[in-house]
C-alpha cells in the first residue's frame, strides 16, 4: 500500500510525522520547565533532590525526541535543515549548547569531585530551561515571520542578514511565543512533579508547586493571547499552483478557516491546558500532566500545520519569497519517503514499549528516601 | 558556483573533527562496556551472588558517569550537518538522512528507554527485566553505531543512489544497498569491536590498578577474568574487520591507501611498511625518496590489497597523472570531465529557467555522459586530490602496531589469571594501565585514517569538502570552534575527576 503512495500525500504524511515529534518534545520540555522551578519550589535538600532525581528519569526521552526530531527533518525535508540550520547559525547552535551542558549535569551535580560544583551544574539546567527553550520558540516563530536567505538554482543557501539567525530573537512575535513556550514548560513541569514525586509529609512542598503552577499559567496567558491576535491579524506567505510566493493579508487566519480540524485542535488543546491548570489548582489533582500535555501536543500540531499545510511555505524567506520552502519543494525524493514510511511502522511499536517500560517504572512515586542513598542523581 | 574561502573550509573541518574526536572518547566504552555489564550481570542472575551483583553496580556507575557525556557530545554532530555542511545536507539528505532518522527512531530510544531501567530500576522492577533491560541498553547503542556508520561508510563509497539534476542533488535509488554495502559492513565490525576492545581495556585498567594497591582484589580478578576473553575475542576480531576494511579501501578508495602506505610509485609486488620515517617534504611526482628510512615486508600490500600475490598497488603519482599501462585516468583528465559537468549542470538549470527546452535537453545529454566525475570539475588541481599523507601514514600505523599487541595483552593477562598469581604480576599490572590510554591512540588513530585519508572529498569522488561547507563568515565558525573547545574541556575534565574519584571509591562491600 505504501508503495503507492503519490508524492504529495507522502510530503504530507511526513509533514505530520515531523509535526508528532515536534509537538511531542514540546510536552516533554516539562523536564526543562520543571528545571527552572528548581529555586522556587525546593526550599531544602530533599526537595531539591526530589526535583531533579525525578526530572533526570526523564530528561533522555526529551533529549532523544529532539534528536529525532532533528534526523526526521533532515531525512524527509532537507532542505529545510541545510537551509535553517547553516543558515540561522547561532540559533541552532546556542539551542545545542544549552542541550549539551543539561545532558551531564543530572548524572554530575552530585558527584563527589565534580570540578565545578552542584550550583554550576544548577545553573546549567536553569539555563536550558529558560535560554533553550526561549530559542526554540524564536526558531519556530520563524515559520511565520520568515527568515532572511536566498538560495541559488543549485539549492545553495546565502543568508542575508549577519547576525545569523538570532536576529529571529528580536522580533516580538517570536519572543512572545519562545517565552509562552517557557511558562508553558513551567507549568508542565510543576504538573510532572505533581504527578511524580510521593509528598507524604511535605505538604508544604506540594501546595508551592500547585502555586507555581497557577503563577506560570497567568504568566504565559499574555504572551500567548499576543500570539493567537498576532496569527490572526498577520499578513502571511502564501504559495499559487505554479509555486509563486506571496503575502497574503489574514493568511494564517484564512488556513484556520480552511482547515477547521486544524482550529479544532488549537481549540481542544487549548481546553484542555486550561482544564488541567484548573483541576491541578482548585482540585488537588495531580493528574494534570495528562490532560495539559495532550493538550500541549494538540497546540503544537495546530501550530505546525498552520505553517505547513493548506498551500502555505513553512519557512517563508522574507528577503527572496520565491526561495521559500513549502513541504513540496523541501521534501526527499518520492523513494526515500516511502522507504522512510516503511521505517515508520515501527514508530508505534517503540511507543509501545516506552509506554510499558514507563508504567513499570513510575508505578510507585518517588519517595524522599529514593533520592538519598546511591540510587539517585 | 560560490567562491569558498579555503580557511572557512579548514575551521569547518576542524570543528568536525574535534567535535567526533571528543564524541570518539566516550562512544567506544559504551559500545564495549554496555557489554560488559551485561555479562557481569548475567552472571550475578545465574549465581545469585551478591558480590557479582556489587561488581556489576560498580562497573555500570561509570558507565553513567561516561554515558551522559556521550550523550551531549553525539547531539552536536547530528545537528553539525546542518550548521556547517549545509550544501552538503541537501546535496546528499536525501540518502543520508535517512539512516540518522532511524537511528533516532530504532537505536536512541531502545538505549533511552532502558537506561532509566539499568539505573533506576533495581527495586522497582523484576530480576529478570533488569537484565533484560541491561542487554537492551547494550543492543541499542551497538545499533546507534550501525546506523551512523552506514551513513559513513556511504560517503566513503557512495552506492545506491543517482544524481538528480532537476533537484541539483543526489537520490537514493535502492536502500539495502546502502545498508548491506561492504564497506559499511566492514566499517560497523571494525567500529564496533574496537570498542569491545577500548572497553576491555578500560576493566583491565582498572582491575589493576586495585590489584597494584591491593584494594577490592576479589572484584578485580573476577573482573579481569570476563574483560580479558571479551577483549580477546574482540581483538582477534579488530585485526581481521581491519583487514577487510584495507581490502576495501583499496577497491574503492586506492589514493587513501596509497596515502596510508606512503606509496608514491605503483608496484606489482607492493611490500607493506612495517616502521618507517616519512619524508615529509616529499611531493607528488617529485624524485624525492618517500622515506627516510623503511623496514618492508616483501610483496605483502599486494596480497593484503587485492588478495592475489604479485598484483598491482597503484600509488599516488599512477592516480595522480595516470598510468596507461594500468588504465589508470589521471586526475588532471577527470577534472577536465567534471568541469565540463559542472558547466552543463549550470546551463542546464538556467535553461530551465528560462523554459528553453533545446539548450536544456542538449546540456543534459552532455551532463549526463560526464557526471560520474561532477566532483573533480570542483578541483583547482590535481595535486589537491592527494590527502594528507604523512598524518594518513603514522596513524594507519600505530592503529596496527597496538592492533598487534592488544591482544597479546589479553593473552597474557588471561595466562596469569588462570594460573592464580596475577596479582604477583607487578611488572605486568601497570602496562595494564597504561594499555587503556594506547586504546584510545588506536581508535582516534583510526578515525584519523579513515577521515583524513578520505580528504579532499566529502562524498568520495563527488563532492569535495570546499562545496559542502556551509556559506558563512569564517568568525563564525571561528567563534562556535573555541566555544566547543572549552565547553567539552571542561566537561571531560569533570568526567575524569568524577570517574577518578568514583574509583578511588571502588565498589561497596566487596
Ligand atoms: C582499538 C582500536 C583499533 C585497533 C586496535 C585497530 N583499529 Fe582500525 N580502526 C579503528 C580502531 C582500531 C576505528 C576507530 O574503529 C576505525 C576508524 C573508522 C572505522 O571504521 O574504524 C578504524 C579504521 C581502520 C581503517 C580505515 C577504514 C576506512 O577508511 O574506512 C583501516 C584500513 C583499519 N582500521 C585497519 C586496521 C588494521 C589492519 C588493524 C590491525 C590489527 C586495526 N585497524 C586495528
Ligand atoms: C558524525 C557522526 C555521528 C553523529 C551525528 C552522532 C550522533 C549522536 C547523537 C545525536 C547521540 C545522542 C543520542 C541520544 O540522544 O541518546 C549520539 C550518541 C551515541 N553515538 Fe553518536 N554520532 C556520531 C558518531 C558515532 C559513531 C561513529 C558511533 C559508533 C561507532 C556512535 C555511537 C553512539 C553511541 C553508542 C551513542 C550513545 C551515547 C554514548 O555512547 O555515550 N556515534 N550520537
Ligand atoms: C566519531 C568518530 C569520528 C571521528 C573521530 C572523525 C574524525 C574526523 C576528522 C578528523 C575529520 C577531519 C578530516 C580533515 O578535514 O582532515 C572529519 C571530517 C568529517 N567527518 Fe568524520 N569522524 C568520525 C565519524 C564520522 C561519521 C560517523 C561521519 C558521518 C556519518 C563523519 C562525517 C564527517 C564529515 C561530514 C566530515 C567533514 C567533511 C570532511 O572533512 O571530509 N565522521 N571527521
Amino acid at each position: 500500500m505504501i508503495a503507492n503512495l503519490e508524492y504529495a500525500t507522502l510530503q504530507q504524511i511526513w509533514w505530520i510525522l515531523c509535526s508528532v515529534v515536534g509537538s511531542l518534545f514540546l510536552f516533554l520540555t516539562f523536564v526543562q520547565g520543571g528545571n527552572t522551578l528548581l529555586w522556587q519550589v525546593a526550599k531544602n535538600d530533599v526537595e531539591k533532590n526530589l526535583v531533579i532525581n525525578s526530572l533526570g528519569r526523564k530528561w533522555e526521552l526529551t533529549f532523544t525526541t529532539l534528536v529525532l526530531f532533528g534526523g526526521a527533518l533532515f531525512a524527509a525535508f532537507p532542505k529545510f535543515y541545510a537551509t535553517s540550520f547553516g543558515g540561522a547559525y547561532w540559533v541552532w547552535m546556542l539551542i545545542l549548547f544549552t542541550f549539551i551542558v543539561q545532558a551531564v549535569s543530572y548524572e554530575y551535580r552530585k558527584k563527589p569531585d565534580n570540578f565545578l560544583g552542584a550550583k554550576v551544574y544548577e545553573i546549567f539546567l536553569l539555563i536550558n530551561g529558560t535560554v533553550g527553550i526561549l530559542l526554540i520558540g524564536a526558531a519556530v516563530g520563524t515559520f511565520f515571520t520568515g527568515s532572511n536567505f536566498t538560495l541559488n538554482l543549485l539549492n545553495q543557501m546565502t543568508w542575508t542578514n549577519p547576525l545569523r539567525g538570532l536576529e529571529a530573537a528580536f522580533s516580538l512575535f517570536n519572543l512572545s511565543l519562545g517565552l509562552f513556550l517557557v511558562f508553558n514548560a513551567r507549568v508542565l513541569g510543576g504538573m510532572y512533579l505533581l504527578n511524580n514525586i510521593d509528598f507524604s509529609g511535605m505538604d508544604e512542598f506540594q501546595a508551592r508547586l500547585r502555586k507555581a503552577v497557577l503563577i506560570n499559567f497567568v504568566c504565559a496567558l499574555p504572551f500567548l493571547l499576543y500570539v493567537l491576535v498576532s496569527l490572526i491579524l498577520m499578513r502571511g506567505f502564501s504559495v499559487d499552483e505554479a509555486g509563486v510566493v506571496s503575502m497574503v493579508a489574514n493568511k494564517y487566519l484564512l488556513n484556520l478557516l480552511a482547515m477547521p480540524l486544524v482550529l479544532g485542535l488549537l481549540l481542544v488543546g487549548l481546553v484542555l491546558v486550561i482544564v488541567a491548570v484548573l483541576i491541578t489548582v482548585f482540585n488537588g489533582s495531580s493528574k494534570g500532566i495528562w490532560l495539559a500535555g495532550l493538550g500541549t501536543v494538540l497546540v503544537g500540531l495546530s501550530i505546525f500545520f498552520l505553517a505547513g499545510f493548506n498551500n502555505t511555505p513553512f519557512y517563508p524567506s522574507k528577503a527572496d519569497l520565491q526561495s521559500s520552502l513549502t513541504i513540496a519543494n523541501a521534501s526527499s525524493s518520492h523513494y526515500t519517503l516511502t522507504a522512510m514510511t516503511y521505517v515508520a511502522l515501527g514508530i508505534p511499536f517503540v511507543l509501545a514499549y516506552i509506554a510499558y517500560v514507563w508504567s513499570k517504572m513510575d508505578g510507585k512515586k518517588l519517595e524522599a528516601h529514593e533520592v538519598v542513598d546511591h540510587e539517585g542523581y | 558556483m560560490m567562491d569558498v574561502d579555503i580557511s572557512l573550509v579548514n575551521w569547518s573541518r576542524a570543528q568536525f573533527a574535534l567535535t567526533a574526536m571528543y564524541h570518539w572518547i566516550f562512544v567506544p566504552l559504551t559500545l564495549g562496556l554496555s557489554f560488559l555489564c551485561a555479562m557481569f550481570e548475567s552472571i550475578y542472575v545465574r549465581t545469585g551472588n551478591e558480590k557479582w551483583k556489587a561488581l556489576t553496580r560498580f562497573w555500570m556507575t561509570l558507565f553513567g558517569i561516561n554515558f551522559a557525556i556521550g550523550v551531549a557530545t553525539g547531539i552536536i554532530l547530528e545537528f553539525e550537518f546542518g550548521t556547517n555542511w549545509s550544501n552538503y545536507s541537501w546535496m546528499v539528505g536525501d540518502i543520508f538522512g535517512a539512516p540518522l532518522a532511524v537511528e533516532g527512531i530504532f537505536a536512541f530510544f531502545l538505549e533511552a528507554t532502558f537506561f532509566a531501567v539499568m539505573f533506576f530500576g533495581w527495586n522497582r522492577v523484576s530480576k529478570g527485566f533488569h537484565l533484560f533491560s541491561t542487554w537492551m541498553v547494550a543492543i541499542g547503542s551497538n545499533l546507534s553505531a550501525l546506523w551512523i556508520l552506514v551513513a559513513n561508510a556511504w560517503m566513503q563509497y557512495p552506492v545506491g543512489m543517482a544524481f538528480n539534476p532537476e533537484t541539483a542533488r543526489f537520490e537514493m535509488e535502492n536502500f539495502w544497498t546502502v545498508l548491506f554495502s561492504p564497506v559499511a559492513m566492514s566499517k560497523f565490525t571494525h567500529a564496533t569491536s574496537s570498542g569491545f576492545v577500548l572497553a576491555a581495556l578500560f576493566v583491565v585498567a582498572i582491575s589493576s590498578w586495585y590489584l597494584l594497591k591491593g584494594r577490592h582484589v576479589d572484584m578485580a580478578k573476577k573482573s579481569i577474568i570476563v574483560a580479558s576473553v571479551f577483549g580477546l575475542l574482540g581483538s582477534i576480531f579488530v585485526a581481521f574487520t581491519g583487514d577487510e576494511a584495507a581490502f576495501e579501501n583499496a577497491q574503492h578508495q586506492p589514493m587513501k591507501l596509497a596515502a596510508y602506505e606512503g606509496l608514491y610509485k605503483g608496484e606489482n609486488n607492493a611490500g607493506l611498511i612495517a616502521l618507517g620515517v616519512i619524508n615529509s617534504a616529499k611531493k607528488p611526482g617529485d624524485q624525492q625518496s618517500p622515506f627516510f628510512f623503511e623496514l618492508k615486508f616483501p610483496g605483502l600490500l599486494s596480497l593484503l590489497a587485492n588478495r592475489r600475490v604479485g598484483s598491482f598497488v597503484p600509488g599516488i603519482n599512477d592516480l595522480v597523472y595516470g598510468n596507461k599501462e594500468q588504465k589508470i585516468m589521471g586526475v588532471a583528465e577527470k577534472m577536465k570531465i567534471g568541469q565540463q559537468a559542472v558547466a552543463d549542470l549550470a546551463l542546464f538549470k538556467q535553461a530551465r529557467k528560462e523554459k528553453n527546452d533545446v539548450v536544456a535537453a542538449e546540456a543534459l545529454s552532455r551532463f549526463t555522459a560526464n557526471k560520474h566525475y561532477l566532483g573533480y570539475g570542483y578541483l583547482m588541481t590535481p595535486e589537491q586530490a592527494v590527502p594528507p599523507v604523512s598524518i594518513s601514514f603514522y596513524s594507519f600505523h600505530i592503529m596496527v602496531v597496538l592492533g598487534m599487541f592488544f591482544p597479546l595483552l589479553f593473552i597474557v593477562y588471561l595466562y596469569f589469571t588462570l594460573k592464580g598469581n596475577i596479582g604477583e604480576q607487578r611488572w605486568l599490572l601497570p602496562i595494564g594501565v597504561v594499555s587503556f590510554f594506547l586504546g584510545h591512540v588506536a581508535g582516534q588513530a583510526g578515525w584519523a585514517v579513515a577521515e583524513v585519508g578520505r580528504q579532499p572529498w566529502a562524498i568520495q569522488g563527488l563532492l569535495p569538502v570546499n562545496v559542502a561547507t556551509t556559506n558563512i563568515a569564517v568568525g563564525h565558525v571561528q567563534t562556535t570552534f573555541f566555544m566547543f573547545l572549552g565547553v567539552f574541556t571542561l566537561l571531560l575534565i569533570a568526567e575524569i575527576k568524577i570517574m577518578m574519584k568514583q574509583i578511588s571509591i571502588g565498589p561497596e562491600g566487596i
